[in-house]
């Protein structure tokens, strides 16, 4: 499904972000990215989102190379990804419900499909209380909730999350690792880059560590090994 | 589903700027500084325009008519002059009507009144009053009368027995240069505000979509499209142009009002009020479509710079 075939990042001020990354990544595998801070996850996630371009190398999504996509089919690429930032990313003067709301909209949905599933997910993320709150009125943990229903509901084939538990309690992260393990089991492949030991040894999936812009392992079964 | 994805733009738009009040406020604001900066150089070149037309309409050339010519032979004179390509109007004003209109001028000065009272015969001299189309054409004109000597005697011209133009000639030429002159001041002085206004409206509107550069951001990763994410700022940058030509106009009538005496000090014809109201219309439809035009063009470009990558 994924694809990252001898991939390379330089930015323009020299830094080397990615070095000969090939990856590649099943359809309903749930993969952990590791690695310290300035690794190059978040970079490698940018590549996938076409949001930056890679200096060598190819990137694939479903056989398609998205950095051959042309700027006006990538917002289409975009709504077959669901995204998770560490510092969630919702847009400040909308609700819960309008930010969830925003994505079904960007993608075409009608009002009725809208007004269904809306409640649904964020039911399904537990948020159904907070429905009209406005992000400064949600804690981090309610927040990364709301930015998870946004990512889910239009039903993406890819949920992409980097870093999502960076900001949150130990317990929070625990209910966030969950739901996206639930989301996992629901058939959705999630890419998951974090640093948290903890988290990655609950899991029990593939585990793949980075180090200075070079995959250095691939495990099959969670390891956390820096 | 273009109706649908307009209604939703539209929607946005208004939610956006209720929901930035404060944004919202200070770019009504400033927008209002620059729609009343256009709207008041225009109207004032405007009025200053008919304001001037009408001080034109004030230079003449008077023609003092030999006392002994027949009313017939004024009457010829004064087809003559009307068939001259540069003659606008020849008004008569007969011997009695001058003497009229001198004694109502001078009802209350008891000196005149007697001194003309003691002469008993009408002192004053029959008129033409001449018009010229443009203050420019003046000085032909009167060149034209003044010719007469080398006329034959028959000639209507020779009537004439004194052209006050000469005495007027530096008052009406320094006007003729002043009208000329404020006219293009007012072309530029318009134009450098209008520039003025665009660059400030545009700086702010441009600021106000800095602040939200980064949810601009988040809506391409959610998969927006261009036109979609930049719909609801143009739709904010039209309401900001509308709320602000709206409370320009209402400030606009008690300034006038304002202006009124002072306006009417200097130039005792139309006033500024009067003009601003029996304009209105236009002045409306041109500062409603200038306010749009400014907040939709000032949106539309700001946004396109944090639209440029995929
Ligand atoms: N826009 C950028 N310009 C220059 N260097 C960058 C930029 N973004 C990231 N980097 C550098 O690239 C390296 C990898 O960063 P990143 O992918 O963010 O790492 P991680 O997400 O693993 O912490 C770091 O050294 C970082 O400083
Ligand atoms: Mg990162």
């Amino acid at each position: 499904m994924i694809y990252f075939d001898n991939v390379s990042k330089s930015y323009p001020d020299g830094t080397v972000a990615l070095n000969g990354v090939t990856l590649s990544v099943k359809q309903g595998e749930f993969v952990s990215i590791v690695g310290h801070s300035g690794a190059g996850k978040t970079t490698l996630v940018k590549l996938l989102l076409g949001e930056d371009s890679a200096t060598d190398g190819s990137v694939s999504f479903d056989s398609v190379d998205i950095q051959k996509v042309k700027a006006h089919d990538m917002p289409e690429l975009r709504r077959r990804i669901g995204i998770i930032f560490q510092d969630f990313r919702l847009l400040p003067n909308k609700t819960a419900y309008e930010n969830v709301a925003f994505a079904m909209e960007v993608a075409g949905k009608t009002e009725e499909e809208i007004a269904s599933d809306v409640p649904h997910v964020l039911e399904l993320v537990d948020l159904s209380q907070k429905m009209w709150n406005f992000p400064r009125q949600l804690s981090g943990g309610e927040l990364q909730r709301v930015a998870i229903a946004r990512a889910i509901v239009n039903h993406p084939d890819l949920i992409i999350a980097d870093e999502p538990t960076g900001n949150l309690d130990p317990i929070n992260t625990y209910e966030i690792v969950q739901i996206l393990k639930k989301i996992n089991d629901m058939g959705t492949t999630v890419i998951l880059t974090t640093h948290n030991k903890g988290v990655v040894e609950a899991l029990g999936k593939r585990v793949i560590t980075m180090d200075h812009g070079k995959i250095i392992r691939d495990d099959s079964t969670g390891k956390y090994a820096l | 589903m273009l109706w649908t994805t307009i209604k939703r733009i539209i929607k946005a738009g208004f939610v956006s700027f209720w929901r930035n009040g404060s944004v919202s406020l200070s770019a009504v604001f400033v927008m209002i500084v620059a729609l009343f900066m256009i709207a008041s150089t225009l109207i004032i070149t405007a009025f200053l325009g008919t304001a001037l037309k009408d001080l034109q309409d004030k230079i003449d050339i008077n023609i003092y008519v030999d006392a002994k010519a027949t009313e017939s032979a004024i009457m010829d004179l004064k087809k003559q002059l009307e068939t001259l390509p540069e003659v606008k109007t020849v008004e008569y004003i007969s011997r009695e009507r001058a003497l009229d209109e001198f004694r109502s001028r001078h009802e209350n000065d008891h000196r005149i009144t007697q001194a003309l009272d003691e002469i008993g015969d009408n002192p004053l001299p029959a008129t033409l009053t001449v018009k010229a189309r443009e203050p420019s054409q003046y000085e032909g004109i009167s060149n034209f009368l003044l010719n007469k000597s080398e006329l034959s005697a028959g000639s209507a011209i020779s009537i004439v027995s004194k052209v006050n133009y000469n005495d007027n000639k530096a008052a009406i030429e320094r006007l003729s240069k002043l009208i000329v002159g404020v006219k293009k001041l007012g072309g530029i002085i318009t134009a450098v505000m209008v520039g003025i206004s665009i660059l400030i409206t545009f700086n702010t509107i441009r600021l106000a979509i800095f602040i939200a550069r980064d949810e601009i951001g988040v809506m391409r990763l959610v998969g927006g499209s261009k036109e979609y994410i930049r719909g609801p700022f143009v739709v904010e940058g039209i309401l900001y142009g509308l709320v602000a030509s709206f409370l320009t106009l209402i400030l606009f009538y008690p300034i006038t009002y304002w202006l009124k005496n002072t306006t009417q000090v200097f130039y005792g014809g139309v006033d500024l009020l009067h003009y601003f109201v029996a304009n209105f219309v236009q002045i409306f439809l041109i500062i409603v479509s200038s306010g749009i035009a400014l907040g939709a063009v000032s949106s539309y470009l700001a946004v396109r710079k944090y639209l440029t990558s995929k």
